[in-house]
């Protein structure tokens, strides 16, 4: 297994070579404070090592492109190893010691909403970098990932189209996989498919014999999984060795958000069909000039990128910056304004732009394969709104809201 | 009809995972009246001990079936000859020192090999029954359960070896006084306990995954088996899985993975509300 | 036990609870103050512990559960009501309740030692699990979504009472948390001091003794078990203020950590458990900021330590020392 192998070797490079706190003396002024908080260890850690490895990144390119507003910037990473009570303890000692200028952070919906208030509450703006399930309405925190009307709203009719009309789901039992869930009921409904049914599974959660058993049970055209983690990453692991792979397909909300195309063998891992808003193999001159660089800095230790979430950190590192430039200012308030003006970055997944009524973004939504480790794209949706945390979210008209809404999905 | 065998077999498969991974520290609890609660860890290692070596090239089975038990059994010795030697007869002192013992070696091996998910394929295919399908895995395990038991059963019957043990397990003093060392026969138990989870580690590895938290998952439910089935280390833990492994996966099938491991721990208690000293302190108190 | 010993013990408590409310707030950061605070709750929970294993002899692997039932209460409860005041008494009667109905079954029927361990754990494995799978739209209580492994990170915090539109700020709270756990404190010394101490004491040396003396065994362990119970809920309480609920408060990690403190401290105290509490937690915050060691490595080998070299805690000697003294000041 050299692949796993040499997973498992850049995970501990990666580790060793990231101090906890990375300092940019070169630049001679007062530097900008940022702070990542996002999971070196712990179960989500295969998210969390390409996302902390993109802002190192970012950082230190635009640390070598002469800093922003004539400062250099400082960026602090916390590791609340896949624990939400360090991240509260985090996102507070970014807020009141570091005083950051910004916060960029959280993996799962259950440590955004736990960062989310106390930032809010301490006036210390908030990138929120992930693919979510939406209706985060809040101007203190901008949400640069892809939602459930941006990626399930084209992968649900993509298998319904391909495989068959009854929809079996699988999902991470967290608020994510629980609204997700809905997502892919009502686009199913929309469709005029069915739901076979949707099984919940908690994050610890590592034998999925009885839930397979279930599923043939069900005879589904497809299965469809939002499954979290890296316990999850057993019951792909199961599907191929219970010979379902070949019966039933499977396609998915989070499968390659991670390094599961990775970790798992090509037998057990082609042919599964995710929607991520970026994927390491698109085929742009942007994303082969980014990946030649970060590659170069990076070397052997450069992580496998996978689906958006490393990206999104990325560029919601560069749409927080260009913000700054044009507020010419790191006041909250100000950089908030700039920000809501509509910034653009042309990065390596495509256009990003910011919609100021709900602090979430248009982007590219890209349709993917599984193959060999990596993925093979299907399909691409050009510039696909926000839609689903516009329909209650304004902030336009309520500046003033902090919460996230649960969108009632009409199943 | 089909769907019945197929939830049957999934049944079966439950009960086995439940013994493979209750075995080892039933032997030591049987044995000795320590409970061992680094025996999470120590399948955590048993499973690293199986990965490491078929990534170095040694065949999938040799892997798991040989290096995982040995390497895990020579780990059992170190730890009876520096901690649990001294803690004899201190049962509580022995868990809290065992207890230790797990959370560093959680520690020790986060730090060598990370906190990720590694983990290898179930080798065998599948099966079909009827028109379901099923691991070839699940059935190894099965088998694998069912030799285990009688082999455990085997020796402690018809050996030498197995005659001092149930001497030693009935009446210490007594067996020291006909000239047996209790203490040789503890270090021998705990590192044959030992080599049993290791074992039971690799065989489970495919199917859970390889972290090094993986036996915090483990280490309560094998905890529950054991000390639910009570004195009598083999029908103890097989009756105990038997029913508990029964609960726990007709309850996934009917409800949620979550409820049904509820249902199985409140079973649990309410087995030990009515029978205090297990089941074995009730009924088949006179086997092995 | 009687004499002016543990009237000193409490003076002394009294005093180094006013001076850390008069100084701390005024040198600490808000951060610092914050993690304090969570100190606090903790020791509060080692000292309920500490109270419940170390004078009741009653090895409880399940004290987390009254730990997140105090929190789960208090949450639920302060997300239901405009004053959250009100919440307090229910979430001390939630894990107090809980802890008598658990000590009933268990002490009424006779169960011992490991057994008591095993059924006191699968409650809290029981509880954890329930909690992780709540995350969905039906679970809730009144305006309070459970919200699974999600736990209720909006929380509102104490206000003054009577006055809701006024939460208190962590300054106060950490107030709050240091009487709370001086009371806790005191509240054990005159518990111990007592006719029901003095005989849940003579219990733990010899149950039978005691029982032919005609104590009601039962009735004295459920008494102690019950006064855990709330003590751990009162913690929970204050981690809720401070921090916030989540099902990682009924975790197998939380119920090993109270008992490693108390085991540190030294079992058979009431100072120990608290300064095994925040020793430990100081040491296992210091090392999560270490790049190169893992925290459960140092906690692992502090406690086989422990075990091994200090069997009866960091306190052993000074608290024999001090019988010695109480027992001679006691004897005229």
């Amino acid at each position: 297994m050299p692949i796993a192998r040499r997973s498992i070797l850049t995970g501990l490079g990666a580790a060793l070579a990231m101090p906890a706190v990375m300092r940019h003396a070169a630049l001679g002024a007062d530097p900008i404070k940022v702070v990542g908080i996002h999971d070196a260890s712990g179960g989500l850690d295969i998210y969390g090592k390409p996302m902390i490895a993109c802002l190192d990144f970012a950082v230190a390119e635009l640390n070598d492109a002469g800093g922003l507003l004539g400062r250099p910037v400082q960026l602090i990473n916390y590791d609340p190893q896949s624990n939400i009570q360090l991240y509260t303890q985090f996102a507070t000692e970014a807020a009141t010691k570091d005083r950051a200028a910004v916060v960029h952070g959280g993996i799962t919906s259950a440590s955004r909403e736990a960062i989310r208030p106390i930032l809010h509450r301490y006036q210390t703006l908030y990138f929120y970098n992930t693919q979510y399930e939406g209706g985060v309405c809040d101007r203190n925190c901008f949400c640069t990932g892809s939602t459930p009307a941006q990626n399930v709203n084209k992968l649900v009719p993509y298998v319904m189209k391909t495989w068959g009309k009854k929809i079996y789901v699988v999902a991470a039992d967290y608020n994510y996989g629980q609204i997700t869930s809905k997502w892919i009921t009502k686009y199913c409904h929309d469709g005029g498919g069915s739901i076979a049914a949707v099984d919940f599974f908690p994050l610890d959660v590592t034998d999925f014999g009885p839930a397979i058993q279930k599923i043939q049970a069900a005879k589904p055209d497809v299965v469809v999984s939002a499954l979290v983690g890296g316990a999850h990453i057993s019951f792909y692991r199961q599907w191929a060795a219970a010979g379902m792979k070949s019966r039933i397909p499977m396609a998915s909300t989070t499968f390659g958000g991670g390094n599961e195309s990775l970790v798992l063998s090509p037998e057990e891992g082609n042919g599964i069909v995710a929607a991520f808003s970026y994927f390491q193999e698109i085929d742009t001159p942007e994303n082969k000039a980014f990946l030649q660089k970060f590659h170069a800095k990076l070397g052997s230790a450069a992580p496998y990128l996978g689906g958006e979430l490393a990206m999104r950190t990325y560029v919601g590192f560069n749409l927080w910056a260009e913000g700054v430039r044009k507020a010419g200012s790191i006041d909250r308030m100000k950089v908030i304004e700039a920000l809501e003006t509509g910034i653009t970055n042309e990065g390596p997944p495509g256009r990003t732009v910011i919609d100021g009524r709900t602090n979430h973004v248009t982007l590219n939504v890209y349709l993917a394969e599984c193959a060999d480790h990596g993925f093979k794209v299907l399909e691409t949706y050009p510039q696909q709104p926000p839609a689903d945390t516009a329909m209650v979210c304004n902030l336009v008209k309520d500046p003033n809201s902090n919460r996230q809404y649960v969108i009632d999905v009409k199943i | 009809m089909d769907l019945a065998v197929a939830v049957a077999l999934q049944v079966l498969t439950g009960i086995a995972t439940l013994l493979i991974i209750s075995l080892g520290l039933a032997v030591i609890f049987g044995m000795m009246r320590v409970i061992n609660l680094a025996h999470g860890e120590f399948l955590m290692l048993g499973a690293y001990a199986a990965i490491l070596s078929a990534r170095a090239g040694l065949n999938i089975w040799l892997a798991m079936l040989v290096v995982a038990p040995l390497a895990v059994g020579a780990i059992g010795v170190a730890v009876e000859r520096l901690v649990i030697r001294r803690l004899y007869g201190r049962m509580l002192d022995t868990m809290l020192a065992t207890w230790g013992l797990s959370l560093g070696f959680i520690g020790a091996v986060t730090m060598i090999f990370g906190n990720t998910v590694a983990g290898f394929s179930a080798p065998l295919g599948s099966v079909a029954i009827g028109g379901y399908r099923s691991s070839g895995y699940g059935l190894f395990l099965i088998g694998a359960a069912c030799v285990l038991i009688a082999g455990v059963w085997a020796v402690l019957r018809f050996t030498p070896a197995g005659l001092i043990a149930r001497g030693t397990m009935q009446n210490p003093e007594m067996a020291a006084a006909l000239g047996v060392s209790p203490s040789r026969v503890y270090a021998i138990a705990f590192a044959v306990g030992a080599a049993l989870s290791g074992l039971a580690g690799a065989l489970i590895a495919p199917f859970s995954g390889v972290v090094p938290t993986m036996g915090t998952v483990y280490i309560a439910k094998a905890f529950i088996t054991v000390i639910t089935g009570g004195a009598a280390m083999l029908a103890g833990t097989l009756s105990a899985s038997g029913l508990l492994g029964t609960v726990a996966t007709l309850g996934t099938f009917a409800t949620t993975p979550v409820l049904g491991e509820v249902a199985m721990l409140a079973v649990a208690i309410v087995l030990l509300r009515l029978l205090p000293e297990g089941i074995t302190g009730r009924f088949f108190r006179r086997s092995l | 036990m009687t004499g002016r010993r543990p009237t000193a013990e409490i003076a002394a408590a009294v005093v180094l609870a006013a001076a850390a409310i008069a100084v701390l707030p005024r040198v600490l950061e808000l951060f610092a103050l914050i993690n304090a605070t969570v100190y606090a709750s903790m020791a509060v929970l080692a000292l309920s512990l500490g109270l419940v294993w170390g004078f009741g002899g009653i090895l409880c692997f399940g004290q987390a559960a009254f730990f997140g039932l105090g929190g789960y209460g208090y949450a639920v409860a302060a997300l239901n009501v405009a004053d959250t005041t009100w919440a307090v008494p229910i979430a001390l009667a939630v894990p107090a309740a809980a802890a008598a109905l658990l000590g009933y079954v268990m002490f009424y029927g006779r169960i011992s030692d490991v057994y008591m361990g095993v059924i006191t754990l699968t409650v809290t494995l029981i509880l954890f699990n329930f909690t992780n799978s709540t995350a969905g739209d039906q679970w809730r209580i009144g305006a309070a979504p459970l919200g699974g492994f999600n736990g209720i990170p909006s929380t509102p915090p104490l206000n003054l009472p009577g006055d809701p539109g006024n939460p208190l700020p962590p300054e106060r709270i950490f107030a709050v948390a240091v009487v709370c756990l001086a009371a806790c404190y005191i509240l054990g010394k005159l518990v111990l001091r007592s006719r029901f101490g003095r005989v849940v004491v003579a219990i733990r040396e010899n149950e039978r003794r005691a029982e032919l003396l005609g104590y009601d065994v039962r009735r004295y362990k459920l008494g102690i078990f019950t006064l855990g119970g709330f003590m751990g809920g009162l913690a929970g309480l204050l981690f809720a203020n401070c921090v916030f609920v989540s099902p990682t408060m009924f975790s197998l990690f939380y119920s090993g950590q109270i008992i490693i403190w108390v085991m540190v401290g030294g079992l058979g105290t009431l100072a120990g458990p608290i300064i095994g509490a925040v020793l430990l937690q100081a040491l296992t915050t210091w090392a999560g900021t270490l790049p190169a060691v893992n925290p459960s490595l140092i906690l692992g080998a502090v406690l086989v330590a422990a075990v091994l070299a200090l069997p009866k805690g960091l306190l052993p000697t000074a608290a024999a020392a001090l019988r010695r003294l109480r027992r001679r000041d006691a004897a005229p």
